[in-house]
């Protein structure tokens, strides 16, 4: 901290004035929408302004339904293309309700982008681990996409997917591309299936002692809800991937992205600017304790 | 084709058993093999096999009036399938049927017991094993329970 | 204090907030309002709760006839300076939407009114307005809000001559004596001879305001009375709290029984959160009039005691009341020092006096220290 003596607040003020109001939303225009499973939809949208909003894998914006309300959303479009921005939203509740309900053309407004990213090219030179469950794999997508525009540049890639029933399943068609095509070994399981599933059942942390990786030279990114990350953490470590190399996307309270607002803390940290993207060094102590 | 004695050593479950008591083990086991959708056994039979899968995949599923058949678990290549030859009363709480084509090695139960109990050093290395499949099992099943992918509405 | 340690009578204070006035600020003190010291705005030294001392302990606040003349003879008031600059409820920006259009109105300048300058604010307010600028000025992103509202405030400190039973400033080092972050200091004399203040000068801007009213050079003799003052002012600190090693010992204490005995007397009220002159949490709101077609948005006060401040898809990370007191006095004790280099808590006592339970800070901390631990952890 500045000392008391040195503490000038009239230049902090007026720097912060000059820096713009990260408060204010830019309008974006819903240009398609496409209905990925029951309650999921993917909304393409294009800035009124005609700036792209550039941003990494893994970070989020604040998308705002116009007298709802504002939710953090992670982006879940391709990094390497300027184009339009992309989000995959669950309806799991007013503000998520009113923006997978938005028609080709509604103004939405969007703060961001924000937080840290997945940096998957920390993986090059290795072996790449993603693993995802439920609406997870939206988040992921933008570093899978960013490390397939480079996919020479890595040793083995695996992406393990956990969804609650085959129809859960998102990105269907992408996920056989990317195996087919491209060289990531997809591995998929579900919790329970119809008698007519002819995959997987089970969780998706089984799958991790099934795929061949160098613990030592793999980065592994993983994200889907708390209770799944720490156990593919602890399978992950099992295996002896260092705790260092495990990535994990948290979800807290946001009301800001921008530290502001306090709702995202984990004790000392601010989930919205030092993650959401978080190795699991730092959070293992955090999220073995209930309610912090 | 290898034989059961050779096969056994690669698979999974077997891992760091010794050469004897693979042998003893493999004198309990056939080679099977079921087409897809074929039915290793339905709820409430006999249960006096052990499974071993070699290749291909098998549901475990349930039958339920609402929800038509409901597949609670899979075992594919280095998995196993039943328990129930273990214990009495020695009946199917589930049906297993194959998803794909698939090759196991089956296991006579009541051999396998019997082995284990003339033998208490090859029984406990046995339940060693088995206890580690149903640990994994039982953790995914209680993760699953809880639903964590959440259910919207 | 330095040589230009200044002295002002009585009518030099009334003359400083004339200049203050001529000078555009609208000019905020402490009054009596509904039994409390409040801040309002002032014009003249009438408006300030001469001759009125305050009695504060756990859930317990009075005000009370000192028998002298003194102006600023009373501890931390009901509110800090935080409502000033950082109100509960600022409106960040409307909307209006037509048929074919949305339109996001920039027009909302902030910040509305002339500036303020702010009469006896307490060193521990004043710390916590200093770290406020810190939180809300110098990180990833600003409130510019508070920006504009800071970069135009003008501050007279007071140092704290009487401090009440629930002060622990000198535990917390943010007094009871202003050390910095101000444009002018005052320190309160009355108990010898003439009533005066002692005035010590922090900026250029504060010296020019001074030079425009009655200042006398300070004597030494002035100096070491205000000296004296403050030195017994300190030896009078109602409470106190054990500082050292207060990260580890709540770090470690993450699951200890004693958050369940807290627990069974908090009732999540929110008071101390609001009369925090730290606490910074906020959300937002969104209002939509009648028809639909104009929205606003405004950025309101939050507390992490509310059951909802934690809500994500599923249900609140922190349902219980204990995991929220734990929180809260873990972000101020501990996570405070890892994301700002300090204390969150300045000392002023506000939550214990404004407690209804009469939880008090320093009791919970002390009693952490006689927990024994079951476990350890890493940190």
């Amino acid at each position: 901290m500045t000392s008391l003596a040195e503490h000038d607040h009239a230049d902090a003020a007026a720097h912060a004035l000059a820096a713009g109001d990260a408060m204010l939303p830019r309008p974006y225009r819903v240009v398609r929408t496409r209905q990925d499973t029951r309650d999921t939809v993917t909304l393409q949208l294009e800035p009124v302004d005609g700036v792209p909003l550039k941003f990494s894998a893994g970070q989020f914006t604040m998308l705002h339904a116009f007298g709802v309300g504002e939710v953090p959303i992670s982006i879940s479009g391709d990094p390497t293309k300027e184009g339009l921005l992309e989000h995959t939203i669950r309806n799991v509740g007013s503000v998520s309700g009113a923006l997978v309900a938005a028609a080709p053309g509604t103004i939405l407004a969007v703060r961001g982008p924000f937080g840290t990213g997945w940096d998957v090219s920390d993986g090059m030179g290795g072996d790449v681990v993603f693993i995802t469950g439920g609406i997870g794999l939206a988040p992921l997508r933008p570093a899978i996409l960013e490390l397939l525009a480079n996919r020479e540049k890595y040793n083995r890639v695996a992406l393990l997917y956990g969804a609650r029933t085959p129809d859960d399943i998102l990105f269907g068609d992408e996920l056989r591309k990317w195996a087919d095509l491209l060289g990531i070994v997809v591995e998929v399981t579900v919790d329970s299936g119809p008698h007519s599933w002819r995959g997987r059942v089970g969780l998706v942390t089984q799958l991790i002692p099934r795929i061949a990786f160098d613990p030592a030279n793999t980065v592994a990114l993983v994200c889907g809800p708390e209770v799944m990350m720490r156990a593919c953490a602890t399978a992950l470590r099992g295996r002896g991937v260092p705790a260092a190399s495990i990535r994990l996307s948290m979800e807290r309270n946001m009301k800001c992205g921008v530290g502001l607002c306090g709702h995202c803390q984990l004790r000392e940290l601010f989930i919205c600017v030092d993650g959401p993207v978080l190795t699991y060094e730092r959070l293992a102590p955090l999220m073995s304790r209930w309610e912090l | 084709m290898q034989t059961i004695e050779e096969y056994l050593p690669e698979h999974p479950f077997f891992a760091g058993l010794d050469q004897p008591t693979l042998e003893l083990l493999a004198g309990c086991a056939t080679n099977v093999h079921f087409d897809a959708n074929e039915v290793l056994f339905h709820e409430g039979d006999q249960a006096d096999t052990f499974y071993i899968v070699r290749k291909g995949l098998i549901a475990i599923q349930v039958q339920s009036p609402s929800a038509g058949g409901v597949v609670v678990d899979t075992a594919e290549a280095g998995g196993v399938v039943g328990w129930s030859w273990l214990v009495p009363p020695y009946r199917w709480m589930f049906d297993a049927r194959a998803s794909e084509p698939t090759s196991a090695v089956a296991f006579d139960g009541a051999c396998l017991r019997g082995k284990c109990e003339s033998d208490p050093a090859v029984g406990y290395a046995l339940m060693q094993r088995v206890a580690r499949v149903m640990l994994d099992r039982l953790e995914a099943a209680r993760l699953r329970l809880i639903d964590m992918y959440g259910s919207s509405s | 204090m330095t040589d230009d340690t200044r002295v002002l009578g009585l009518a030099g204070l009334q003359a400083l907030i004339d200049a203050l006035g001529l000078r555009g600020y609208t000019v905020i003190g402490p009054t009596v309002r509904d039994g409390a010291i409040v801040n309002a705005p002032i014009s003249s030294l009438d408006d300030l709760p001469r001759g009125i001392g305050d009695e504060q302990d756990a859930a317990h606040y009075r005000l009370r006839d000192r028998g002298d003349e003194a102006l600023f003879g009373f501890a931390a008031g009901a509110q800090s300076a935080k409502p000033v600059l950082f109100p509960s409820d600022e409106l960040l920006w409307r909307s209006r939407r037509t048929a074919d259009v949305t339109v996001i109105d920039r027009e909302v300048e902030p910040p509305p009114g002339p500036p303020y300058a702010l009469i006896g604010v307490r060193s521990c307010d004043l710390r916590a307005i200093l770290m406020h600028d810190q939180i809300l000025l110098e990180r990833t992103a600003a409130d510019v809000h508070y920006a504009a509202r800071r970069a135009e405030s003008f501050v007279v400190a007071v140092a704290c001559t009487d401090p009440a039973g629930t002060c622990f400033c000198v535990s917390m080092d943010t007094g009871p004596s202003p050390r910095g972050g101000y444009d002018l200091a005052l320190t309160e004399l009355y108990a010898d001879g003439e009533h005066r203040f002692v005035v010590a000068v922090g900026t250029d801007r504060g010296a020019e305001v001074l030079a425009e009213v009655a200042a006398t050079t300070a004597t030494a003799d002035d100096v070491a009375v205000a000296e004296r003052v403050i030195t017994e002012a300190s030896g009078r600190m109602g409470r106190a709290l054990q500082t050292d090693g207060l990260k580890y010992l709540l770090y470690a204490n993450v699951e200890s029984p004693h958050w369940d005995d807290v627990a069974s007397r908090c009732l999540a009220c929110t008071n101390c959160t609001l009369v925090c002159p730290t606490c910074f949490c906020t959300s937002v709101e969104d209002v939509t009039d009648l028809t639909g077609v104009n929205a606003e948005r405004h950025r309101v006060w939050d507390s992490c005691f509310s059951e909802e401040f934690s809500y994500i898809h599923g249900g609140s990370v922190r349902e219980s009341t204990r995991s929220r007191y734990r929180q809260w006095i873990t972000h101020k004790l501990a996570a405070w020092e890892d994301q700002f280099g300090s204390f969150g808590c300045v000392g002023c006592g506000r939550c214990i006096t404004w407690c209804p339970a009469g939880i008090d800070i320093t009791v919970e901390a002390a009693a952490l220290r006689g927990t024994p631990r079951k476990t350890s952890q890493r940190s």
